[in-house]
């Protein structure tokens, strides 16, 4: 049955660009692509399924009988819908893409095709442990590496994403707590964080406050100090921080939450401006995540998966969750779980996740950090850095960069929308840049920038490509300056002009519906 | 160093533009007791393409690879055939590297791929709405609960005992820090589901029931009763899907009543990998989208009045809302996500249904063929394309003798209940349609010789 019966063809464009109408509404190479529910239909299909046995249902009477509503595709079909797709993306395969704390660096394909190994690949999470011992080595010689880096005592592999990690590091404190029989609801946040901060310590049943900022974009130390206290079970510090700067007094920081009872958590977002340059643990941090997705060049695949391996310091490592690998003296690898917990791990707060963590995001990273090892590492680090503070003086003269007198950024440049001309904004100059050729930087974040646009171009960019990204956004700057009309309409030449998002929020649609077609044909 | 461009005389000439005489300077803000003189000693330097390769292969070898032999594991993520074109396309580099979709105009891919798959999880499911996707089962399992908590304006949820004891744990977890209370038991080994256990249990002060269908043993039970009894005082029905195959053969959660449906989607598209990245699926009804956790992709239109597609309801979202977002979770499980719709777009709802019918034939003449070994008796009445057998032995040690012979024959209760004495004798067997009757026979004759 076919579920669309009217067909399907795209709108045609009027007014903008779009001026000469084709009959499909494709521009050539821009193809449009219909949902897979207005050409598809339930009786295709692009597999071939051997017939069932005759046997007798089991069901327990619960056979699904009515049309589910699922549109198939043959295989040919299948191909192009998805590749069409695909090409209305842009991608780090493309350009630059210099999203602000996303570090969008190249992602080799070695560590594709280490991860498809049927070793790794084909290997089901609970299958006996001495058929699954060199899954396990990976992930013991990853922590090892991750610990290394890091200088600090223990890490925890279990988490799923950035902000899963940052639960596991709250739960931790919150476990560490306990333990000593402290009830500290309050964590303390600066103003300048990533939003899963507070709503990670928000979701672990913290209060959370905030923490101002100094002129020159750190943490206010003498802020900080004055709300230490009793109720505080710990801070979550970004390093470098969101607007691209080192913490300078970090030590000093996790002193004095120390010498007040608390802990010193570090979102570890921006690890790749220091990584082989600084270890977190020399600056007193108790725990931290690592986003393999980031600096460790695992695909970020259009929003994940992620992955978020967090390291502890000596105080929080007893509370860490389960499962983990644990090297055994006979040169085994064994995973601790519930059973062995009782006597391996006693103080744990409990398994955060059904199986053992991102195997397929292990293998990745491992490849990854292997083939630049400790000197190339640091390398990685160097560059990066090197690369943003490149855009940053090169771009000053004609974007307001608020904190470039304080010194060299690390990773990542921040500017304002500080001088361009009356209704011209931030979202104008990256939806130029669109136009470009270019992804766009991170916009509107950090908070405490008005109109921030932050630029991360990662060092897997060469010289040339940075040269001309320097100049296209020198140019949407400059026209943002003169107050250039056709800016505001910009994207011009991308697969969609802007979109309306008060629409969507106003009347979501976020399914779609037969009947949806039957009005727009009225 | 193959992934870094930057030249020698490059780094000059842009040390020299910038106004620094060493890289050194531009990490002047790290104190120098914190900065390290060198690449840190005691790690290996950089290493060859084929180095590199050549360790993970002597690694890899170390693995009983599943295809490789007669393979019954299930309880939670289940092997199934991949058509091969999945794996091509999520390679393609503009789904593989692109990022979260923040630039609507040039994310469309993403962005319609989201909205397809989000139609097709909520059809699957019987809801409404669905979301963009969670990291996994059991992390989606305890954002239910959570989610209902809000709904309902409680912090009691009763969990079934049929409930995947991992994500009883992850459960358990949260709600020792959020201060919920959860009310577990233990399952039986018998063929009748805990659903009168559930019925009694909801109460006025019940903000959920959690129950796994099919559940941790197989069974399929009818849900309608228990949403009844659970929207009569108030509370929610949060359904458990972590075979998702199994609605192609089954009747769907949200036809019996279920508020929220939750599940993993690894099943259909995205492989073993040892346990992850998987796929969190997430559906409710509706009247709850507001409270729902994650990513959601909505439709739009254009300045110039062209469909498109926007992420949307972010108010929700932990980078707006901070402190009082509905959930911390920022990245998902996209590319999964895609793998699950490539997948179904493939079968399509004829291929789901002849899938899930080849699965369950399958499983009922493995189930006859291995109930009829001496020592090994059928649990369920009903299941899917997964059973529970009572052996005559504790099945745990069994499992690995099955392993010495080269058979990866099924999860041991044992293992998933440590410390429950009625149940390790429960043997889990998981029977897709990459089973062969050969290895039926193999499991069947080995059984037969340990269990003798």
């Amino acid at each position: 049955m076919t579920i669309n019966q009217s067909g399907w063809r795209p709108e045609m464009g009027t007014g903008g660009d779009d001026t000469v109408a084709t009959y499909t509404g494709n521009r050539a190479l821009m193809l449009e692509e219909a949902l897979i529910f207005e050409i598809g239909d339930s009786s295709t299909t692009g597999v071939d399924i051997a017939p069932a046995l005759k046997a007798a249902p089991r069901l327990g009477g619960l056979e699904r009988n009515a049309r589910i509503g699922l549109p198939g595709l043959s295989e040919p079909e299948t191909v192009r819908h998805y590749t069409r797709l695909s090409r209305q993306n842009y991608a780090i395969d493309l350009g630059l893409f210099p999203l602000g704390s996303c570090t969008m660096k190249h992602n080799p394909r070695l560590n594709e095709k280490i991860a498809r190994m049927k070793g790794f690949a084909d290997v089901h999470p609970l299958q006996p442990q001495e058929t699954v011992q060199g899954a396990l080595a990976v992930i013991q010689e990853l922590a090892v590496w991750l610990i290394e880096l890091t200088g600090m005592y223990g890490v925890a592999m279990a988490p799923k994403a950035g902000a899963h990690g940052e639960l596991c590091g709250i739960l931790c404190i919150k476990a560490a707590l306990e333990a000593r029989g402290e009830d500290r609801p309050l964590i303390l946040v600066p103003e300048s964080a990533h939003g899963t901060n507070p709503a990670t310590a928000a979701f672990a049943g913290f209060r959370v406050e905030n923490i101002p900022a100094t002129a020159e974009g750190r943490v206010d130390l003498a802020a900080l100090k004055a709300r230490l206290g009793p109720d505080v079970a710990g801070v979550m510090i970004t390093n470098p921080n969101t607007c691209g700067l080192f913490e300078r007094d970090m030590k000093a920081i996790s002193d004095a939450v120390h010498a007040a009872g608390g802990y010193v958590y570090c979102d570890g977002a921006n690890f790749n401006a220091i990584v082989g340059r600084v270890r977190p643990g020399d600056l007193g941090i108790d725990a931290m995540h690592i986003n393999l997705h980031k600096t460790f060049s695992t695909p970020h695949g259009g929003g994940g998966p992620g992955s978020g391996p967090v390291v502890l310091s000596e105080a929080l490592a007893p509370f860490g969750p389960i499962p983990f690998v644990s090297l055994m003296k006979d040169g085994s690898y064994k995973l601790v779980e519930e059973e062995s917990a009782g006597a391996l791990h006693p103080q744990t707060f409990g398994r955060m996740a059904a199986f053992h963590g991102q195997m397929g995001m292990f293998t990745r990273a491992l490849s990854y950090i292997l083939s630049h090892g400790a000197d190339g590492l640091r390398q990685v680090a160097e560059d990066a850095v090197l690369n943003a503070n490149y855009i940053l003086r090169c771009l000053e003269d004609v974007l307001d960069a608020p904190f470039a007198a304080s010194g060299p950024c690390m990773h990542e440049a921040l500017f304002s929308d500080s001088g361009l001309a009356e209704g011209f904004s931030t979202l104008d100059i990256a939806k130029g840049l669109i136009d470009e050729g270019f992804h766009p930087m991170t916009v509107y974040f950090p908070l405490v920038v008005h109109g921030a646009m932050l630029v991360e171009p990662t060092e897997t960019e060469s010289k040339a490509t940075l040269d001309q990204f320097i100049g296209a956004l020198r140019s949407v700057a400059c026209r943002a300056r003169q107050g250039d009309a056709a800016l505001k309409s910009a994207p011009h030449f991308a697969p969609r002009h802007r979109l309306d998002e008060t629409l969507a929020a106003r009347k979501p649609v976020l399914v779609w519906k037969e009947a949806e077609l039957a009005q727009a044909a009225e | 160093m193959r992934y870094l461009p930057l030249t020698q005389p490059d780094r000059q000439a842009m040390l020299a533009t910038i106004g620094a005489s060493s890289i050194d300077d531009l990490f002047v803000d790290v104190p120098a007791e914190a900065r390290l003189p060198g690449p840190i000693v005691g790690l290996p330097n950089h290493a060859s393409e084929m180095a590199v390769e050549r360790h993970f292969s002597n690694l890899a070898r170390k693995n009983m690879a599943a295809s490789h032999h007669p393979f019954f594991l299930g309880a939670g993520a289940y092997k199934h055939h991949i058509p091969a074109t999945v794996d091509h396309i999520i390679q393609r580099g503009e789904f593989l590297t692109a990022y979260t979709p923040y630039q609507p105009e040039i994310a469309q891919g993403t962005l319609q791929m989201l909205f397809e798959f989000q139609t097709q999880v909520a059809r699957l499911f019987g809801c409404d709405v669905a979301n963009a996707s969670m990291y996994d089962g059991s992390t989606a399992c305890w954002e239910a609960i959570s989610m209902a908590g809000r709904v309902a304006k409680r912090k009691k949820a009763v969990l079934s005992s049929g409930l995947h004891p991992h994500y009883v744990s992850v459960a358990n977890t949260m709600a020792h820090f959020t201060g919920d209370t959860l009310e577990t038991a233990l399952p039986a080994l018998n063929a009748a589901t805990d659903a009168e256990r559930l019925i009694e249990a909801i109460d006025d002060e019940t903000s959920c029931v959690v129950v796994q269908y099919p559940d941790i043993l197989g069974r399929i039970g009818d849900l309608s009763e228990i949403a009844a009894k659970a929207h009569a005082h108030g509370a929610l029905l949060v359904a458990v899907v972590t075979e998702p195959v199994a609605l192609g053969a089954i009747r769907s959660p949200g036809e019996m009543g279920a508020d929220i449906v939750v599940g993993e989607g690894q099943s259909i598209g995205v492989g073993l990998q040892f346990g992850g990245p998987y796929v969190g699926l997430f559906a409710c009804k509706e009247k709850f989208v507001r409270q729902m956790p994650g990513r959601l992709c909505g439709e739009t239109v254009d300045a110039t009045g062209k469909r498109g597609f926007v992420l949307t309801l972010s108010t929700r979202e932990q980078h707006i809302r901070r402190e009082k977002a509905t959930s911390n979770i920022c990245t998902n499980a996209g590319l999964c996500a895609l793998a699950f719709s490539i997948h179904m777009t493939l079968l399509g709802e004829r291929g789901l249904r002849d899938l899930a019918a080849l699965n369950h034939a399958s499983a009922v003449t493995a189930a006859e063929h291995l109930s009829a070994v001496p020592g090994v008796t059928l649990v369920n009445e009903s299941f899917f394309n997964e059973f529970t057998l009572k052996l005559s032995k504790p099945a745990r040690p069994i499992v690995h003798q099955l392993a010495e012979r080269g058979i990866l024959g099924g999860v041991s209760l044992g293992r998933l209940f440590p410390g429950a004495p009625d149940l390790e004798n429960g043997l889990i067997i998981a029977v897709t349609e990459t089973v062969t009757a050969q290895d039926v026979e193999t499991l069947a004759i080995a059984l037969e010789e340990i269990l003798a």
